[in-house]
C-alpha cells in the first residue's frame, strides 16, 4: 500500500498543536506585511505520529539489521548518548550565554579537545566543522592561509589520490586549489615515483586517506609525508577511516599535519539518515593559530576551592568562522559519553575487533569473489562483484540480492579505481554469528549469479519496495508534493 | 564495550585468517609509533558515565533557572513532544544516507515531504535538503550565485544586517574565490534600499536578511527590482517562524531563499546541530547543492522516492561539483518535518502571532523605563533593538544578577552601538518574565 504524504492526510481545521492564549495586549502588524496564503497542511497529532512512525518501518537501519557500508563506519550507538545529549543541562543552553553559566558545556569540549588530541597526536583540535567535508573543507583552508601567511602565494596544487572520497577533490576546489589526481600504485599505495614528479614549489600540499579508501594502510605513507614535506608542502589526513587506529597508529606520528575526524564514524554518534556529523580538525602547533573561531581554552586550572574556568577565543590567525556558534554541540556530547565508556583499552578493542572483523570476512569470501589488492586489510576491504562466468552481473546486483537476506549492501561503486567494486565495513560490534551468516549468504549469492542470474536481476523482491525508476526520478523531476489548486 | 566476541571466537577467526594473535593483523604498521600508549583514562560504566555527564551538565545554567531574552539566531521556542518521539526512533536515527531506496522509503519519504513543506513555507519551487545550518545555508547562496555566472562576475552586495556570523562564515568560505563584498560598511540603522547604489552589471547576488539581525521588517520590492534591473540573483535570510505572519520571500521575487531551521523544533543545544535551509526557483535547481529527493514509481509501479539529480554532487562530479555538502541534518530535517506536520498552517500563524504580541509588549514596556527606548514605528517581529541609557553589556550585568540574560550585546558585532541591546522574546516568555525583566531595569537604573 502506498503511503500518503503528509499533504495528503491534511483536512481544513485539523490541529496536531494547541498554544496558549496571549497574555498579552494583541499587536497589529501593517496590513502590507501580512501573509496571505500558508499552504501547510493541517493534521492531528496521533496521525501524525503513525504517518512517521509507519514510513520509519520502511527503513533498514543499524538497530534492524547488519549495515556493513564501506567507509560509513555503521556501528552501533549506544543509547546512553541518546540520554546524555538530551540532558536538559545540555540541550536547552543558548550559545551567546555568557561563558560564566555554560562552565560546563565549556568544560565537556576542552575535554573532548584534549582526548581526540591524544587519540591522534595533534597539538590542537577545533571542534567547529559540521561534518567530515566541513572539516575538509576547513583543513585545506588551514593549509592555504599558512602558505599564504610566509608570503607564499604560489601554493595552490593539491594532490589528490585517485582512490580518494569525492568530497576531497570538491573541498580542495572549493578552497581555490588546483587539484592533480595522483596514481595508486600496484599495492594500492601512493606512488611514490609519480608523487615525487609532483613536489614542486607550487605544492600546497597532499590530501590522504591512511587507511585508503581500499581499507589498506598505505606502506609508503611516512615516505610521501616526508617527500611532501621537504618541498614545502602539508599534508592533510582524512580522518574517514579513523576506526583502524585508535589505539593503534597516531596520524601526526605518520606526518599528516591537519586532520579531521568523524565522530559519527569512528566515535559511535548516529548517522541520523544521512547527519547531523561533526567533525573536527585536528591540526600540529605550526598550524594551531589558523583553526577556526573560535576555539574552546582554559584559562585557569583551578584549586580546592574553584573549579577550572574555560573561555572562547579567536585564534591570532584564524581562517575564521566555518558556521554559526561552536559547532555540533550535541553530538559532541554523544561521542564524550562514547570516549569515557570506553578509555584507552576499549579504544584499542574498538580497532582490533574492527580490523579482525573485516578480515575475518574477506578471508571467508577471498576464494570466490576477487580481491584487487590481497593483503591484510585494516576496517575495511574492497572486492570486486564480478565474474567471467556469470556475464551479466554486476555489484549492483549481488547488493540488491543482499537486501533479500536481510542486509544492508555494501558500499557500490567506489572507490571508482576498482571496477564493479563492493565496499565492505563490518566494524568491531558485530557478533561472529552475523559475520558468518554475511559471509555465507555472500557464497551462495556468488553461486546464484552463475547458475541462476535472473534471482539477482529480479531482486530485492523481499523489501518493501523493488527496484526503483532512478531515470524517471531525474527526467520529471518531481521534487515536492504535487498540491490541488484549491488546496 | 560494545564488541562482543569470545575468546574462542577471536582464536576462530584469527586462524580462518591465518595469524597467530591480533597485534599481527597490523603486519603492515610502521614498527616506530605502532600501538601507541594513550594518556588516557581507564574505561568506566554506563553508570558511572551518565553520573558524571549529569554533574557536568548541572554546571551549564538554562533557561529552567535563568529568565533569556536573548535570541540573534538561536531561539527558545516550545518543542512539542511528537517531535523527540520520532527523532528518538532508530530506525530513523540509525540509518544513513538513503543509498539503496528499496529499504530506505522511510528517510526517503521524510526528505520528499520536508522539501514540500519548505518550499510551501518559503513560497519557493524547491527545496533542498540540506545545509548545516543558517550560516553556511547563506554562504552557499553566495557559492552558487558565484557558480551561476561561471565566476565571471565577482560582487556580492551584503547587507550589514546579516547576522555577523553568517557574514564572517561566508567570508571564510569565500576566501579561495577572489570575490569582492559590498555594503557591509553601511550604517546599519539603514534599511535595505541604501544597498541599490551598489549594485552594478558584476553583482552575482543582493543578499539581505528578512527579519533582519536587528529583527525589522522591510519592504524589500525595490532592493529585489533593482538587483533583478542588473540580472544579478537576489537571496533571502528568513526566520522560519515569521513566515507564520509575513509575506514570504517569494513575494519579493527572491531567487534563493535560507533559512536557520533551529527554531522548527530542535533544541538551542549551545549551537547545534540546526538546519540550514535552501530554496530557489525551478530554473536554479540543477544550480543548487545539497541532497534532493525525487519521486518515482517501483517495479511494481508503486509510488516511492529516490535520490535524484545526483550528478551535480561531489561523489560524481569530484573537483567540478560546485560544492562539497555530503552528509549534513538528515535526522535534523526530520524534526523540523515533524514540527511543521504537527503546527500546520493553523498552529504556525497562532506561534508566529503569539510571538509578535509578545514581543510588541515587552517592547513598550521596556520603551517605558526611563533612558531605555525602542524605534516606536519600525515594524518587527519577535527581536527588538534597545537604546539603553548604559552601554549594553553593562545592562546584561545588572540583569544577569537577577538570573536574566538581557539580550545580545550589540557592540561586540558593530562598534558604534555601544548602548544597543538585542532583545528576543518567544511564546516562551509569560508576560510576568517580561514584567520582572522591567522592573529589574527600573530598579537598577534609578538615580
Amino acid at each position: 500500500m502506498t503511503e500518503p504524504t503528509i499533504f495528503e492526510l491534511s483536512k481544513p481545521n485539523r490541529k496536531g498543536i494547541r498554544f496558549p492564549a496571549p497574555d498579552v495586549p494583541l499587536a497589529e502588524l501593517p496590513k502590507d506585511f501580512l501573509r496571505e496564503e500558508l499552504p501547510l497542511p493541517e493534521v492531528p497529532e496521533n496521525e501524525v505520529i503513525r504517518h512517521f512512525t509507519n514510513i520509519s518501518q520502511l527503513n533498514h537501519a543499524v538497530d534492524t539489521g547488519f549495515y556493513p557500508l564501506g567507509s560509513c563506519t555503521m556501528k552501533y550507538n549506544p543509547k546512553i548518548n541518546e540520554e546524555t545529549a538530551r540532558l536538559p543541562g545540555f540541550s536547552q543552553i543558548h550559545p551567546l550565554q555568557p561563558v560564566e553559566t555554560v562552565q560546563g558545556a565549556l568544560g565537556l569540549m576542552h575535554e573532548t579537545q584534549q582526548w581526540l588530541s591524544e587519540i591522534s597526536g595533534f597539538d590542537a583540535v577545533s571542534l567547529q566543522p559540521a561534518a567530515g567535508a566541513h572539516g575538509e573543507l576547513t583543513g585545506v583552508l588551514i593549509i592555504r592561509a599558512y602558505h599564504r601567511s610566509r608570503g607564499d602565494t604560489k601554493r595552490t596544487k593539491m594532490l589528490v589520490p585517485d582512490s580518494a572520497h569525492g568530497t576531497n577533490p570538491a573541498s580542495s576546489a572549493m578552497s581555490g586549489m588546483k587539484m592533480v589526481e595522483l596514481p595508486s600504485n600496484d599495492r594500492g599505495n601512493v606512488d611514490l615515483d609519480v608523487l615525487k614528479a609532483e613536489c614542486d614549489d607550487t605544492l600546497a600540499g597532499i590530501m590522504i586517506t591512511n587507511p585508503n579508501t581500499l581499507g589498506l594502510f598505505d606502506e609508503n605513507i611516512i615516505e610521501a609525508c616526508q617527500l611532501v614535506h621537504e618541498s614545502g608542502g602539508l599534508v592533510y589526513g582524512d580522518g574517514a577511516n579513523m576506526n583502524a587506529l585508535l589505539g593503534i597508529y597516531k596520524p601526526a606520528d605518520m606526518g599528516i599535519d591537519v586532520m579531521h575526524f568523524n565522530l559519527h564514524k569512528t566515535f559511535s554518534t548516529p548517522h541520523g539518515g544521512g547527519g547531523p556529523g561533526s567533525g573536527p580538525v585536528g591540526v600540529t602547533k605550526e598550524l594551531a593559530d589558523f583553526l577556526p573561531a573560535p576555539l574552546v581554552v582554559m584559562t585557569s586550572e583551578g584549586d580546592e576551592d574553584n573549579p577550572a574556568f574555560y573561555d572562547l577565543i579567536n585564534p591570532e590567525q584564524t581562517i575564521g568562522r566555518v558556521k554559526s556558534f561552536h559547532g555540533h554541540f550535541s553530538i559532541i556530547v554523544r561521542a564524550f559519553t562514547y570516549l569515557l565508556i570506553l578509555g584507552k583499552n576499549g579504544l584499542k578493542d574498538v580497532a582490533t575487533h574492527a580490523v579482525l572483523n573485516a578480515n575475518y570476512i574477506q578471508a571467508r569470501v577471498k576464494d570466490i569473489y576477487h580481491i584487487p589488492y590481497e593483503r591484510m586489510c585494516m576496517h575495511e576491504f574492497v572486492t570486486e562483484g564480478r565474474w567471467e562466468d556469470a556475464p551479466g552481473i554486476r555489484a549492483l546486483d549481488i547488493s540488491k540480492r543482499l537486501i533479500d537476506f536481510g542486509f544492508h549492501p555494501p558500499t557500490n561503486y567506489f572507490p571508482l579505481i576498482v571496477p564493479e567494486a563492493l565496499m565492505i565495513e563490518p566494524t568491531e560490534t558485530e557478533t561472529k554469528e552475523t559475520l558468518d551468516a554475511f559471509a555465507d549468504t555472500l557464497l551462495q549469492i556468488a553461486d546464484e549469479a552463475k547458475n541462476n542470474p535472473d534471482i539477482l536481476h529480479n531482486a530485492p523482491t523481499k523489501a518493501p519496495f523493488g527496484r526503483l525508476d532512478e531515470v524517471k526520478a531525474a527526467k520529471e523531476l518531481i521534487l515536492k508534493t504535487q498540491l490541488p489548486e484549491d488546496y | 564495550m560494545y564488541t562482543s566476541h569470545t575468546q574462542a571466537d577471536r582464536e576462530a577467526m584469527l586462524k580462518t585468517i591465518g595469524v597467530d594473535k591480533m597485534e599481527d593483523l597490523f603486519q603492515s604498521l610502521p614498527d616506530e609509533g605502532k600501538f601507541p600508549e594513550l594518556a588516557l583514562p581507564g574505561g568506566i560504566t554506563e553508570m558511572e558515565a551518565l553520573d558524571e555527564l549529569q554533574y557536568i551538565s548541572t554546571a551549564n545554567e538554562t533557561p529552567q533557572e535563568l529568565v533569556s531574552f536573548l535570541g540573534a539566531g538561536a531561539y527558545n521556542h516550545y518543542i512539542p513532544a511528537a517531535v523527540d518521539s520520532i527523532l528518538r526512533r532508530s530506525e530513523f536515527y540509525t540509518a544513513y544516507t538513503p543509498y539503496q531506496p528499496e529499504i530506505s522509503q522511510g528517510t526517503l519519504q521524510a526528505i520528499f515531504e520536508y522539501q514540500s513543506l519548505i518550499a510551501a513555507l518559503t513560497g519557493m519551487d524547491v527545496a533542498n535538503a540540506s545545509h548545516y545550518d543558517g550560516a553556511t545555508a547563506v554562504a552557499e547562496a553566495v557559492n552558487m550565485a558565484y557558480h551561476n555566472f561561471r565566476g565571471r562576475r565577482k560582487k556580492i552586495v551584503l547587507s550589514p544586517t546579516v547576522h555577523p556570523q553568517y557574514r564572517d562564515t561566508i567570508h571564510t568560505y569565500m576566501k579561495g574565490m577572489n570575490l569582492e563584498i559590498v555594503g557591509e560598511n553601511l550604517k546599519s540603522e539603514d534599511g535595505p534600499d541604501e544597498l541599490i547604489p551598489l549594485i552594478d552589471d558584476q553583482t552575482a547576488l543582493v543578499l539581505v536578511q528578512y527579519p533582519d539581525f536587528f529583527g525589522r521588517i522591510f519592504d524589500l520590492t525595490k532592493l529585489s527590482e533593482a538587483a533583478h534591473a542588473n540580472k544579478a540573483l537576489f537571496s533571502v535570510h528568513v526566520n522560519p517562524i515569521s513566515l507564520g505572519l509575513i509575506k514570504p520571500p517569494s513575494e519579493f521575487d527572491a531567487d534563493i531563499v535560507t533559512g536557520e531551521g533551529q527554531a522548527l523544533g530542535i533544541p538551542m543545544a549551545f549551537g547545534g546541530p540546526y538546519l540550514g535551509l535552501f530554496a530557489t526557483k525551478n530554473q536554479y535547481v540543477r544550480k543548487m547543492a545539497g541532497r534532493l529527493a525525487g519521486e518515482t514509481v517501483d517495479t511494481q509501479g508503486k509510488r516511492g522516492y529516490v535520490l535524484t539529480l545526483n550528478t551535480r554532487e561531489q561523489h560524481i562530479r569530484r573537483e567540478q561539483a560546485t560544492s562539497n555538502i555530503c552528509t549534513n541534518q538528515g535526522l535534523i530535517t526530520l524534526a523540523s518535518t515533524v514540527y511543521l506536520s504537527l503546527l500546520g498552517k493553523n498552529g504556525l500563524q497562532e506561534l508566529a502571532n503569539l510571538n509578535y504580541h509578545k514581543a510588541h509588549y515587552a517592547a513598550e514596556r521596556i520603551s517605558t523605563v526611563p533612558g531605555f527606548m525602542v524605534n516606536p514605528v519600525q515594524p518587527f517581529f519577535n527581536e527588538f533593538v534597545v537604546h539603553c541609557p548604559l552601554p549594553a553589556a553593562e545592562i546584561n550585568q545588572l540583569l544577569l544578577a537577577h538570573d536574566i540574560l538581557g539580550g545580545y550585546d550589540l557592540s561586540q558585532d558593530y562598534p558604534d552601538l555601544t548602548h544597543e541591546l538585542l532583545v528576543a522574546v518567544t511564546e516562551m516568555n509569560s508576560r510576568s518574565e517580561i514584567d520582572f525583566m522591567v522592573e529589574v531595569l527600573e530598579e537598577e537604573t534609578h538615580d
